[in-house]
This record gives C-alpha cells, sequence and structure tokens, in this order.
C-alpha cells in the first residue's frame, strides 16, 4: 500500500541500504534491458578502453537507487519522475563490490500529494550519482 | 566525423509495438536488486490498481534505448558510440508500464551542444500505448573528442 501523504515530513530520511553488485548482476542487467556494452561485463575490454575494471551500468546504478525509494513509497508505480547526473563509475572487480544508497525527503506539495526525495548513493566512498531526485505520488 | 549539429529538432520513425510480458519486468526487476510485489505477483498488483504487474521506473530505458538507435546509429550522425558516455537520465511517467502492454516509442534530438571538443547531446524518447502516453524519457550522452 502506498504511503499517506499526512505521515510525510520534510527531512524524513530514506536508508541507507547496502546494495551488493556483483559480475552476474551486470550480465543479467546487461540481457534486461538489451545495453550490452562489453564494458560492463569483460574485464580485458574494459581494461583495453583505459577503464580501471569492468564498471557498472551507470542505468543499473540509477535502476538499484530506485528501490530505496520505491520500497518507501509502498509502490513502484508512484515513482512519476526520476532524474540523476552520473558523476563516476562503480567499479566491480572479481569479488564484486558495494552500492550504498540513502534518501531524504526535500519538499512536500500538498495539492498534488507529492514528495520530492534527494538520493545519496556511493561506491567505495564515492558519489556515483548527483543531483538524484524523485518525485512520488503518495495517498 | 565531428556530431551533426544539423539533427537538433529531427525525430526518427518510431519503433515497435514492442511486447511488455510479466518475464521481461521481473527480470529487470530482479536485476536492479527490486523486490517490490507489484513487479512479480499479479494480484499484488492489481491490489494496488494496476491490471498487471508493473516495470520499475527505470525500465522505461528499454524502450528509449530501442528508438535512440535509430539516432545514435545514423551514420550521418556522426555518433562515434565508442566515445559515448552516459552523463545524465531523466523519466517522466504517465502511468507505469504494464504487463500487456504494446510500446512505442519514437526519439526527437533535443539539443546538441558542444563544449571543449565534446559534445553534449539531450534525445528524448516519448513511449507510447497506441494513442496513450506512458513515459517521456530524456537522456544526455557526452560524446568525447578526438585527441
Amino acid at each position: 500500500m502506498a504511503r499517506a501523504f499526512a505521515s510525510v515530513s520534510v527531512g524524513e530520511e530514506l536508508g541507507p541500504k547496502t546494495m551488493p553488485v556483483g559480475r552476474g548482476t551486470l550480465v543479467d542487467y546487461a540481457n534486461a534491458s538489451l545495453d550490452q556494452n562489453p564494458i560492463h561485463q569483460d574485464e580485458g575490454f574494459a581494461k583495453s578502453v583505459g577503464l580501471p575494471d569492468v564498471i557498472a551500468h551507470g542505468m543499473w546504478t540509477m535502476g538499484a537507487a530506485a528501490t530505496l525509494v520505491s520500497d518507501w513509497a509502498g509502490d513502484a508505480g508512484r515513482v512519476v519522475e526520476y532524474g540523476t547526473r552520473f558523476t563516476a563509475m562503480v567499479v566491480v572487480p572479481l569479488d564484486g563490490a558495494e552500492l550504498e544508497v540513502s534518501g531524504v525527503v526535500k519538499s512536500l506539495d500538498e495539492a498534488t500529494k507529492r514528495a520530492t526525495v534527494e538520493l545519496t548513493a556511493t561506491a567505495a566512498g564515492q558519489k556515483v550519482l548527483g543531483r538524484c531526485t524523485a518525485v512520488v505520488q503518495l495517498d | 566525423m565531428p556530431v551533426n549539429e544539423d539533427y537538433v529538432g529531427r525525430s526518427f520513425p518510431p519503433v515497435g509495438p514492442y511486447a511488455v510480458d510479466p518475464a521481461m519486468i521481473a527480470a529487470f526487476a530482479s536485476a536492479v536488486g527490486a523486490t517490490d510485489p507489484v513487479h512479480f505477483d499479479a494480484e499484488a498488483a492489481r491490489a494496488a490498481g494496476y491490471r498487471d504487474v508493473i516495470a520499475p521506473p527505470t525500465m522505461a530505458v528499454r524502450f528509449d534505448q530501442l528508438a535512440s538507435r535509430e539516432y545514435v546509429q545514423d551514420p550521418d550522425a556522426g555518433i562515434d558510440y565508442s566515445r559515448v558516455v552516459h552523463g545524465e537520465q531523466r523519466f517522466t511517467h504517465h502511468r507505469p508500464i504494464t504487463a500487456g502492454d504494446e510500446l512505442t516509442a519514437q526519439t526527437t534530438v533535443d539539443s546538441i551542444r558542444m563544449a571543449g571538443g565534446h559534445a553534449m547531446i539531450t534525445v528524448r524518447s516519448e513511449i507510447t500505448a497506441g494513442e496513450e502516453p506512458v513515459a517521456t524519457t530524456h537522456s544526455t550522452i557526452v560524446v568525447r573528442g578526438g585527441e
């Protein structure tokens, strides 16, 4: 059930949530999203084009971060707007990596019962998404 | 060949329709670590007011990607895909993508900005089910200049 608008306040925190990401995760994401760029799967190829290792799809990171706000909303269909900049790579070595996601309610719109949530996502201590915000339709 | 700035404002032929089924949604949801039952369980989705299971918010990119290929693979557009970095992404959902949808997507080049030898290109894809708007995506890609 979707979260009630009346129960939410500005400054409310979401998470943090830690999400593991391995090479298998990226193969699954490549197949599900149709993005088969080898920099997300093939270590040799990634290194040959100057990357430190396999890197996660930016869109995997964005999608994984969205789960924090979807779960908070109580219904993934309530995320009506979602946007981000990609500010750094999530490097995924053979033994995997972790994405840490947290959020905060930045503003509430009484008229539409919509909340704007700002998300922070970091990997290996580095911020990987910039200006990542979601607008959620509450009840 | 440099990025062709004459493409600003150009719309490409719509692609699709593509059928959305529960397996596609479940695979995408699992890959991004989503566990909300509205992606996996039709009963849960109906209880939330949907016709069938719904996609996670970023699955719209799958259809954006199919539509924007018409642009980025156009040889006259001058886009060297090996030099492309994803800079920014935005989604506006008019309603969730739902199993049973037959989606069409059409890409328009909204802007091309040259800066420091790089090209920043913003493309918009309108995703529709027949006449009904479903989602609008805005993607900014950066085509890095040659050294």
